[in-house]
């Protein structure tokens, strides 16, 4: 299945969060199998350094949180890329920091974690969507992946608006999948598990690294789910199968 | 004809003008649309994003204000944003009329042009006025970023409110290539996308760099459309040699989309997938020979739309609705009312360069892969049960 995902031409990826952590790790693996990157961060700086790093990536300075942000990132993305196969909505917000129990936690961290974690990641599929659905038409892939948490499905305390924020985007994913399907778009919610991050030692400082699963193996998990969604439903394969016959 | 003053993209009560093959006209609800395209039938879209194309500056060597109005660029490479033609007016902004606009100061070859976060140089001052070509100092991902963060979509005076990106970004748009938005495509939401599939009407795209609709300059605005740079999924073109070996129709969702279509298959009426630059002007003397039906904003006589529409329509016909569309209050501009035209009949095709089996293996000859959406009645979806099923109270 690798020889159709990263076939030529190269897969045009766009990860959200993409100078630390997981998605840093992503830019990474997928450079290296050849694909056609585009990575969204907040600071200016380590977006031109990961770019440095990884020749041919295009970097974008943008914060996703922020509604006036989403048509510059959806116009970058899709400018660099000439198009756009899979997303990544990667970047996360933890919410207060150090972790709060709910009943303690501001009405405006609560916000402020649904506006990175669930807005920003839904509007930036919504803006990208005339991009993947192009792909689909075209036989490419068409794939959204949104990084959730473990935390969205175990009310973990002290984890409430982190894992509010990450249920309701794992729903969020499985409403697109059903609505997108027909269109030959999959969604997909991942859970990469505790991985050694810098937002994983926010919440939990005095954790051992020792026992956190590393953002590179995880990374690879994230691929092999991308690999997994795709090809596409059964449904969109039928048709082409009749088309071509 | 009143102009559409709001940035509502499908206002309820939007209406729909059809002109049937016979000239017949019929004033329906725009929600009707899915309704005039039959089973089998393809609709063509222009997936293109708008850029934010007016950047407003400073002219170098006179310290003046400028509003540059990025107007074309030679082919959708996303690394081929070193030179863009364009149009420029002195200060000011759109809610003055463009025919009222001042000029820019003298501009010649080698001026700098500061533009928010770009540097430009004036690399060519054409003879019509207003009209330069220009090259940003940076590289692709820079200029793409500074458009990004410093530009504006172009406007007119009709509407005072400043438009934002998503105010002029169709549903399904896509890469960021056209200098004013494909408005016809303002009529998609994903609801209707999902009536088409059900109806087994096809759905296809292409990707064209819509122009400018007006400069202000008389001179210049007889020239328009520019040039304009498209592309052509193979999807598209396989989907309509689908469509026309069953003798269904091509619909072209805009003036964009049928131009396109028409400078692709200008050769031998055969479309070719790929690059292309749109060059030519279609009016009331082309011959249409991909497209059958188009629907479009409303348009007023004299501009290059209503001369396109010419092509697919006789004169009396075209001012038969233009009466009717004056009488019922019709909205113009791009947040305007639609219109449904299809090519008056007897105008033949010329079908000896539509040939079916041509074109079948032409296409077997290339690794064309099929539509997705190939338009056909009996792969209707069927719902299943969670698609069926809304949420009860």
């Amino acid at each position: 299945m690798n020889t159709t995902l990263f076939d030529r031409p190269p897969l045009r990826v766009a990860i959200t969060g993409g100078t630390s952590g997981l998605g840093l790790a992503l830019v990474e693996a997928l450079h290296a199998r050849g694909a056609a990157i585009a990575f969204v961060a907040r600071n200016a700086r380590a977006v031109a350094d990961v770019a440095r790093r990884f020749p041919g990536s295009h970097g974008i300075v943008a914060d996703v949180s922020r509604k006036d942000d989403t048509h510059r990132i959806a116009l970058q993305i899709n400018a660099a890329l000439g198009g756009l196969d899979v997303l990544v909505n990667n970047a996360s917000s933890l919410g207060p920091v150090p972790l709060r129990l709910l009943a303690d936690t501001d009405c405006e961290d609560l916000e402020a974690a649904l506006a990175t974690n669930l807005l920003g990641p839904f509007r930036l599929t919504k803006a990208l969507l005339g991009a993947l659905t192009a792909s689909a038409r075209s036989g490419r892939a068409a794939v959204v992946v949104n990084i959730t948490s473990d935390a969205a499905a175990t009310p973990y305390s002290g984890w409430g608006a982190y894992g509010a924020s990450k249920a309701a985007l794992s729903h969020l994913s499985r409403i697109w999948d059903e609505e997108l399907r027909a269109l030959g778009v999959r969604a997909i919610a991942v859970d990469p598990g505790d991985m050694d991050t810098p937002l994983h030692a926010l919440a939990v400082p005095d954790a051992d690294p020792a026992t956190l699963k590393r953002p590179r193996d995880a990374a690879l998990d994230v691929i092999a789910a991308i690999e997994a969604a795709w090809p596409a439903p059964a449904s969109a394969r039928t048709v082409r199968a009749e088309a071509n016959a | 004809m009143r102009p559409a003053t709001t940035p509502v993209q499908r206002p309820g009560d939007a209406r729909l003008l059809a002109i049937d093959a016979d000239g017949r006209l019929r004033d329906l609800p725009r929600t009707r649309l899915v309704q005039l395209l039959m089973p089998g039938d393809l609709l063509i879209a222009n997936d293109a994003a708008t850029l934010p194309a007016s950047l407003a500056g400073v002219h170098g060597p006179s310290g003046a204000p400028i509003e540059v109005r990025l107007a074309g660029r030679p082919s959708l490479d996303p690394a081929d944003v070193g030179r863009f033609t364009a149009i420029v007016f002195g200060g000011g902004d759109h809610r003055t009329p463009t025919e009222y606009r001042a000029d820019p100061p003298p501009l010649r070859p080698g001026d700098a042009l500061r533009l928010g976060p770009l540097t430009a140089t004036v690399r060519r001052v054409f003879t019509q006025r207003r009209r330069i070509e220009i090259a940003f100092d940076a590289r692709p991902d820079a200029v793409w970023a500074g458009i990004a963060a410093h530009g504006r979509p172009i406007q007119y005076a009709h509407i005072a409110a400043p438009l934002a990106l998503w105010d002029v970004w169709t549903a399904i748009a896509a890469r960021p290539v056209a200098f004013e938005p494909p408005s016809a495509g303002f009529v998609l939401d994903w609801a209707l996308l999902d009536s088409l599939h059900r109806r087994g009407v096809g759905f296809q795209t292409l990707t064209h760099a819509a122009g400018l609709s007006s400069t202000g300059d008389a001179a210049l605005d007889n020239l328009l459309p520019f040039d304009e740079a498209y592309e052509l999924p193979d999807a598209t073109v396989a989907a309509i040699a689908a469509a026309k070996a069953c003798g269904r129709r091509v619909v072209a969702l805009g003036t964009t989309v049928t131009r396109a279509l028409e400078h692709a298959a200008s050769l031998d009426g055969i479309p070719r997938a790929g690059s292309g630059l749109a060059t030519q002007q279609l009016g009331p003397k082309t011959a249409l020979r991909v497209v059958d039906a188009i629907v479009s904003g409303t348009h007023e006589a004299g501009t290059s739309h209503y001369e396109l529409l010419r092509a697919f329509a006789d004169d009396d016909v075209l001012r038969r609705a233009d009466r009717l569309l004056a009488e019922r209050g019709y909205r113009t501009h791009e947040f305007g009312d639609s219109v449904w035209v299809e090519r008056r009949r007897g105008s033949v095709q010329p079908r000896s360069n539509l040939n079916t089996a041509t074109l079948a293996s032409r296409l077997g000859q290339r690794r064309t892969i099929a539509p997705f959406w190939i338009p056909n009645e009996s792969r209707i979806r069927k719902p299943s049960r969670r698609a069926s099923t809304s949420k009860s109270a």
